[in-house]
């Protein structure tokens, strides 16, 4: 277990393993993401009561889902930079803060977009999607302190430590339609029932979930690659591997 | 197939302009992303091995220089 951890921390194995995995997570998650959107879209029926408009949440859901998932990826990497100073996962708190920054701002979109015609507004100050801008703003706080501090090690530190700061925002989401009054509906899916709605529209809503979890993974993948490879330029296994043109 | 032809596919019964922003939306950031971020990592590797190269063309093509034994003057004035 603990060979295994500390394997797990070395970016030369992670480097490996990574450009492994890589082409399958791509083609796997291409396709079920695809598979999902086209089922979802021209395939699934439609909402008795939104009508067509309900067609946003195959990517609405599987966007805010992974915003938050990211995050909570992001403060378990964090406490690991904190207590063990591992480097890998500041890596990975720096290479993925971007992407849970994109997809947050879809999932704030496409919520807007959804909102004007199932209930006649683009935007509401109400819980759920404030809190879903705080974390927006999070991810962009992240970004921002890590570029201010030159200094690498201190950069992971400050930065690991607002990311655990804001990880009090991740149970005020999930909360948020319960605790409160919204005009957000209820989660769509829960772990413990059975999904409310008919199996023709779950099941490609989990694909594109599922699909988007696996480009998220490739996405994870390259770009922590990028990262170590700009970090540990002067060992002498990346000079290798970049004079192999390998990676 | 949840329409009768390719023209209601697109309209939506009024909700196309809704739908189709967001998926264009999505697939413009997605997409995007996944691009510039395999560019930045093709950049960045190119990069450094031109800075291997130039390393190396450096230390080979000026060869150390040999010790001398030359004695450095001192200006007597």
């Amino acid at each position: 277990m603990w060979q295994f951890f500390h394997k797990l921390g070395s970016p030369k194995w992670f480097f490996g393993i990574a450009t492994r995995f890589m082409p399958w997570l791509l083609a796997i998650g291409i396709i079920l993401l695809l598979a999902g959107l086209v089922w979802g879209l021209a395939f699934a029926p439609k909402d008795y009561l939104q009508g067509n408009s309900y067609r946003i949440i195959f990517i609405h859901v599987p966007t805010a889902f992974l915003a938050q998932s990211i995050y909570i990826m992001m403060a378990s990497a964090a406490i690991v930079t904190l207590v063990w100073r591992m480097k890998l996962a500041d890596v990975f708190v720096k290479a993925v803060a971007p992407v849970g920054l994109v997809f947050t701002f879809l999932s704030l979109f496409t919520g807007a977009v959804w909102g004007k015609p199932t209930w006649g507004t683009w935007w509401v100050w109400d819980a759920r999607l404030t809190s879903m801008l705080i974390l927006l703003f999070l991810y962009g706080g992240t970004i921002a302190l890590d570029r201010a501090i030159n200094d690498e090690k201190s950069a992971a530190r400050a930065v690991a430590v607002l990311v655990l700061v804001g990880v009090v925002n991740i149970p005020i989401i999930k909360y948020s339609v319960e605790w409160w009054n919204t005009l957000h509906q209820p989660a769509t899916f829960k772990l413990t029932e059975k999904p409310s709605m008919p199996v023709e529209m779950w099941v490609p809503l989990l694909l594109s979930v599922l699909g988007l979890y696996l480009l998220f993974g490739w996405l994870a993948c390259l770009r922590m690659k990028t990262e170590i490879v700009m970090r540990e330029q002067k060992t002498r296994w990346v000079r290798e591997l970049v004079m192999a043109g390998r990676g | 197939m949840a329409f009768d032809s390719f023209s209601a596919f697109i309209a939506m019964e009024g909700h196309g302009p809704y739908v189709w922003a967001c998926y264009s939306v999505f697939a413009v950031l997605l997409v995007g992303l996944m691009i510039w971020s395999s560019r930045h990592h093709q950049a960045v590797m190119a990069s450094c091995k031109r800075r291997y190269q130039q390393q190396e063309s450096s230390t080979s093509a000026r060869p150390k220089q040999a010790a001398t034994f030359a004695r450095v003057e001192v200006s007597q004035e």
